[in-house]
């Protein structure tokens, strides 16, 4: 039977070799592993997996393509659905999503959906892919801001429809949290993140980047100077969250979005480039997302001894699982059930200390977690020469206090509904800039849906 | 890519150039600034604009070569190219949105000492479009680094300068210069705006309490993105963090932490004198 095979383990870089490297910790499966995992899938009639994809890919069918070693045809399946699969494959929580209600996983290990979507999408890059068709433009132009995963997905289904899309980015890169947030050992920078973009600029999609609309140009200037019929707007949740403790603005404090830009966006990590990150020596990260993970392991990597200190337990990280075990094995050590409450810093006023006090969990919160409430008389220090805080980040307010029209919620977010339709006539939004931080996934899910009801307003202008 | 359509120096160390960028000349204020890149592998630097025109697409920057980005930057030529330019950024100067009646009366005293004389050349340019009374100090270590002095004087009604070293001017700083005016030549004033080095900032807000002037200074902290995204410009003003790239960069003088301030901006120093000297020991 099927699913007597066990699911097929995936080669990686050994630990202690990856912890000094920035190299990409997962090799991926090759063709006969990847077959192999693809027998596994049971076809189920009502495939769970597809409806807890944010974009509905069709997986069985993919799979099912795998297994009969037609790549290309399993390629062309994942396409219609998805603008990003090497990246999904690469950074999706599979764990919650698709892999997490495969049957399979009720008795045993489900299928290994992420890694076949990431095989299928490498194997498309090395083997003769054909650029995707050019569509005759309809003649209207859509503006996109952003170049993230909200922004490029939305893009690449209305330049399918034949529109005119313009992309404008604020960094000197495109790609959004992909460039500047994912670190390259997670998600290469040229191999996978670059030749996604180029699948969709073949599309005809430009990208200007340099753009900070709310300051080079506004939605109104976009709308009424530049000729464009609607904007779609998935500038992400940049904006970095500090915990208000003392101590916060001592040298070598850092928000997680700093010491990442520095070394994915500005690539400090390399010698051949100019941006200077501070190589300390014993590091606290504050927090327990992907990006407190990504943070502690860029850290260890440039030399650091790095420890997490997370305010609940291991079973609440909103990590994905593989980030969490992956900072493990490569030496990053965990400290829960504690918090922060004060820096201290040496006289020359760079950090040397981190005060936290335990903490224990009480009654659950709103979010469904128990909240974390202090040990009283409990408090002790860490020495630290740096303080990393990843506590999540909201959007930025520039586009919305620059929007006449365009409502916000009291968290900052852009007010849209499920279509993307904000309160602005012929603006639309989606991903971050209206959730708040989420996944590369659920951004792209609201590009795309965005993408059909800025057709259909177009359309409807007519 | 961004074209360099001129470039001078001002000085051994300072030097101007126009850049090709339409998008920010067309945008840009006075009091905002913008972010450079000259290559592939450079630093995204931020430079305050110190001119711009959006007919002919230019914006003007006057850079002072400290550190190994800066002297990169120093050494693009005309005809050559930035890899990047974005911007305006930031807010610009608050009396830009102020009405000629908000404005009739006032009287501004500009304090400007070395490469920040630069930026407050648009401002006074634009206070003076508005009919406003502007008087400028500049300050120089010495009478052969003082820049800008032709355009401000064609644009204020009264310039007046001071070296450290006597060789022009008043001898001494912008400190004693600006009391001097105040307190002997019994000069009257609504609102001063300093720019320059952290530490002349810190000092000319000391001073313009004293005298019991309203102050502004423009807070030239370390930044990356420019837009909000890392907090490596966060600033103590008024007992509370804010974010000097999209909240400033001008802020209340009276209010800023200026010694955090110094502090924060001396955070990457060790490794920039490594950048300079490509350390083989270690």
């Amino acid at each position: 039977m099927a699913n007597r095979i066990p699911r097929v383990p995936v080669r990686e870089q050994a630990p202690e070799v990856r912890a000094t490297n920035f190299d990409e910790v997962c090799y991926g499966y090759n063709e006969e592993e990847a077959v192999l995992e693809a027998s596994r899938c049971l076809h189920c009639k009502n495939p769970r997996c597809v409806s807890a994809c944010p974009v509905s890919v069709k997986i069985p069918e993919f799979i099912s393509a795998v297994a009969s070693r037609d790549f290309g045809k399993a390629a062309s399946v994942i396409a219609e659905d998805s603008s990003l699969p090497a990246v999904c494959g690469r950074v999706c929580p599979q764990e919650t999503q698709c892999e997490g209600s495969c049957i399979l996983g009720v008795k045993g290990e489900p299928v290994a959906i992420g890694k076949l979507e990431r095989f299928v999408a490498d194997w498309n890059r090395a083997n003769g892919r054909k650029a995707p068709d050019r569509i005759s433009p309809n003649g209207h132009k859509v503006a996109v801001v952003g170049s993230g995963p909200a922004g490029l997905a939305c893009a690449y289904d209305l330049a399918k429809a034949g529109y005119e899309v313009t992309v404008f980015e604020a960094l000197h890169k495109p790609g959004g949290v992909l460039e500047y947030g994912i670190p390259e050992f997670r998600l290469p920078k040229e191999k996978v993140v670059a030749a996604e973009i180029a699948d969709v600029k073949a599309l005809g999609v430009k990208i200007e980047t340099n753009v900070v609309v709310g300051r080079t140009v506004t939605v109104d200037s976009l709308l009424s100077e530049e000729g464009f019929s609607a904007v779609f707007i998935g500038s992400g949740a940049g904006l970095p969250r500090f915990m208000n403790i003392p101590g916060e603005n001592l040298n070598g404090v850092f928000s997680a979005n700093e010491f990442l830009t520095r070394n994915n966006l500005m690539d400090a990590y390399r010698d051949d480039y100019l941006t200077p990150v501070m190589h300390a020596k014993k590091v606290v990260v504050v927090g327990g997302g992907n990006v407190a993970m990504d943070a502690a392991r860029t850290a260890l990597r440039l030399g650091g001894d790095v420890t997490i200190v997370y305010r609940r337990t291991e079973k609440e990280l909103p990590a994905r699982r593989e980030e969490v075990h992956h900072a493990k094995e490569e030496g990053v050590k965990f400290m829960m059930l504690s918090n922060p409450v004060e820096i201290t810093g040496d006289e020359k006023g760079w950090v040397n200390r981190i005060r936290c006090i335990r903490m224990e969990l009480g009654e659950p919160d709103e979010s469904g977690r128990r909240s974390p409430v202090p040990v009283p008389d409990s408090e002790f220090e860490i020495e630290a020469d740096s303080v990393i805080m990843a506590l999540g980040t909201s959007p930025n307010p520039l586009i919305a206090r620059t929007t006449a029209g365009l409502e916000t919620n009291r968290r900052g977010c852009v007010v849209a509904d499920d279509d993307g339709v904000t309160t602005r006539p012929g603006v639309f939004a989606g991903g971050d800039a209206v959730t708040g931080a989420a996944t590369v996934i659920l951004a792209m899910g609201a590009g795309r849906k965005a993408a059909a009801a800025i057709d259909r307003y177009v359309k409807g202008l007519e | 890519m961004y074209k360099i359509l001129t470039k001078e120096m001002l000085s051994p160390a300072i030097c101007r150039m126009k850049v090709l960028a339409p998008r920010v000349a067309s945008a840009a204020r006075p009091g905002q600034f913008l972010i450079v890149r000259p290559d592939e592998h450079g630093e995204r630097i931020p430079l305050t604009i110190s001119d711009y025109d959006a007919e002919e697409g230019s914006v003007t920057i006057v850079t002072q070569k400290i550190g190994a980005s800066t002297k990169e930057i120093c050494a693009l030529e005309a005809g050559g190219y930035f890899e990047d330019v974005v911007g305006p950024l930031g807010l610009p100067s608050d009396f830009v949105e102020k009405t000629d009646e908000e404005l009739s009366g006032e009287r501004y005293i500009f304090i400007a000492g070395g490469v920040g004389t630069a930026p407050v050349y648009p401002q006074v340019k634009y206070l003076k479009s508005r009919g406003v009374h502007v008087d400028v100090i500049i300050g120089a270590k010495t009478a052969d680094l003082i820049i800008y002095r032709k355009e401000m004087e064609s644009v204020c009604d009264n310039l007046f300068i001071c070296t450290d070293d006597g060789s022009e001017g008043f001898k001494g700083m912008v400190t004693g210069l600006l009391e001097k005016i105040v307190t002997e030549d019994g000069r009257k004033y609504t609102q001063a705006v300093a720019i320059g080095p952290m530490i002349m900032m810190k000092f000319a807000t000391l001073t313009a309490k004293k005298l019991g002037l309203p102050i502004t200074v423009s807070l030239n902290t370390l930044m990356v993105d420019g837009t909000g995204m890392c907090g490596a410009c966060r600033v103590t003003v008024a007992g509370k963090t804010r974010f000097a790239c999209v909240e400033g960069p001008e802020f209340n003088g009276y209010d800023v932490d200026f010694d955090e301030a110094m502090r924060r901006q001396g955070m990457y120093r060790s490794e920039e004198l490594e950048a300079d000297h490509k350390c083989r020991i270690r």
